[in-house]
């Protein structure tokens, strides 16, 4: 690999490494403020203009609180818990086709870290790393409360990434690609309208359920069901380790929500996009592109939070009895209707 | 049986429909209502900066009264202190000195006169037990504080303003008072 596209990778990373923090931070002001919005109320609105130095505030108090490690517990997978999940949170983002490609040197570059050709299946590995997080956590806390809420996050998470799994599957098998480079550029047709949402209406579906279920957010947000189980797997945690915790979180978060634009929305493109696409330089068209697919996410963000403040929890036998057997049938079955349709039409 | 009053509901045990199972409509109708709701006029009051009127006879934080020549009306007698049914109010009785008459109005005043803002329950027994049209509750709210030794309200805190223009007007608080409209 030569310099300038070394340079310019290093650059993509360094900036989603802060962007991927920055949306974090500020979910974490959204939705408190749309909470409130939701509830009839004004949410925060002290710090800063509109309460925009909240999430400042809160960053702030978290470092200031005293780091507690409980006595019992085992010391190391008690700090590597929190890590584990922060780094598994941060690392998915490496897939994501932010931009179509730009030129360097004569040379096609895509506006992303790795196009590796496996791309779905490093994101599912990747995924599925991220509850090693929640289960360590919640055991080395050695508190029955974070023992059950990591109990619970692994059961979920290992019934839901089937379902998910397959509804992608049917993604793979319409695009013939695993890689999510190639998965955007097939949905370019049809005028920048060729969705997988249009194809895909039930797989989008079950997809969206599991992304809701693999971020823990509510109706499944069980792990930390703070009526139940105190606050879950991180009841012992306190400072900063809670607060990569909960940081994870909104960072899954804004993965997922570039995890559904990308797999089912299009991605970066959008209608007119090939009118668009003549008639400005090429970076100034990635740039756009790059502003359409954050606006897709920015959605997806506020849609998790609409959801969660609008659908109560689910019971946990309930939750399973939708992972295993609504979810995991109906994706297989559309596995077997896109096998159908391939084949037949 | 017949149903006293058109309140009770009927309470079933039937099946959920294929279209209530599916749960999505009632997800979809759940989605609407809140987003009906962030476009709401909200109903918060932002405290500091907007307050909220308070009925003319609100019972807030007390005012020790003193008479048109500025005189404290409190004698220490006590009254106050015995109707407290939270044991608030504490007070030292001294004995005016001579060329103090234009600060108590009778021979006995109060040296130091305290109430425990933490125990007060702001139930106006004070008021209606003075016999010496001294102590009123006031539409006042009672500052907070960060200690609890502050919360202890001295005579600087309570005594009105010698000036006519900070006397405090207890005029509605008074009536409700001798009308025993508490």
């Amino acid at each position: 690999m030569n310099d300038p596209i070394l340079i310019f990778k290093i650059c993509l990373v360094i900036v989603l490494f802060v962007v991927s923090l920055l949306i974090a931070a500020y979910s974490t002001y959204a939705e408190r403020k749309v909470a409130g919005f939701m509830q009839d109320r004004l949410g925060p609105n002290r710090a800063g203009p509109f309460g925009l130095l909240q999430p400042l505030a809160d960053g702030v108090k978290m470092f200031m609180k005293e780091d507690i490690i409980p006595d019992t517990s085992n010391r190391f997978l008690f700090i590597a818990g929190p890590a584990i999940t922060m780094i598994t949170a941060l690392m998915t983002s490496a897939v994501i086709p932010w931009a179509p490609g730009i030129t360097i040197n004569d040379m096609h570059v895509p506006v992303q870290v790795a196009d590796i050709n496996i791309g779905i299946l490093y994101v599912l590995g990747v995924v599925s790393l991220g509850v090693y997080g929640i289960m360590i956590g919640g055991w080395a806390s050695n508190n029955k409360y974070s023992l059950l809420g990591a109990v619970r996050a692994s059961s979920q998470m290992i019934s839901y990434e089937l379902a998910m799994g397959m509804s992608i599957i049917a993604i793979v098998m319409s695009s013939g690609s695993l890689s999510i480079g190639d998965i955007v550029a097939g949905q370019s047709g049809w005028g920048g309208m060729h969705w997988n949402v249009f194809v895909q209406p039930l797989g989008f579906l079950i997809f969206i359920i599991c992304a809701f279920a693999e971020c823990n957010r509510t109706p499944f947000d069980l792990p930390e069901s703070e009526t139940e189980l105190v606050g879950g797997y991180h009841t012992e945690y306190s400072s900063m380790k809670l607060g990569f915790y909960l940081f994870a979180e909104y960072v899954n978060m804004f993965i997922s929500s570039a995890m559904i634009s990308c797999l089912y929305f299009g991605g970066y493109n959008f209608p007119g996009m090939e009118a668009v696409q003549g008639n400005v330089h090429e970076i100034v068209f990635a740039l756009i592109c790059f502003g359409v697919l954050f606006a897709k996410i920015l959605f997806f963000i506020f849609f998790f939070m609409w959801i969660r403040w609008t659908i109560p929890r689910f019971r946990f036998d309930q939750l399973l009895n939708l992972g295993w057997k609504v979810l995991f049938p109906l994706a297989i079955l559309n596995v077997l209707i896109t096998g159908a349709v391939i084949i037949f039409l | 049986m017949q149903s006293l009053t058109n309140r009770s509901k009927v309470v079933s045990n039937k099946q959920l429909s294929f279209a209530e199972r599916l749960y999505l409509p009632a997800i979809f109708g759940g989605l609407r209502i809140t987003f009906k709701h962030m476009f709401k006029k909200k109903v918060t009051v932002s405290y500091p900066e907007q307050q909220r009127d308070h009925g003319r006879i609100y019972r807030g934080q007390h005012v020790l009264k003193r008479d048109e020549q500025g005189r404290e009306n409190c004698t220490a007698c006590g009254l106050c202190a015995v109707a407290c049914p939270a044991e608030a109010i504490t007070m030292i009785a001294g004995e005016r000195k001579k060329g103090e008459e234009h600060l108590y109005r009778e021979e006995k005043y109060a040296v130091e006169y305290n109430i425990n803002m933490l125990r007060c329950i702001f139930c106006g027994l004070c008021e209606e037990a003075c016999p010496k049209d001294a102590i009123y509750l006031t539409d006042r709210i009672a500052e907070s504080n960060y200690e609890r030794g502050q919360f202890i309200f001295t005579k600087d805190k309570l005594v009105e303003g010698i000036e006519q223009d900070k006397r405090i007007d207890v005029s509605d608080r008074r009536k409700a008072v001798r009308n025993g409209a508490m």
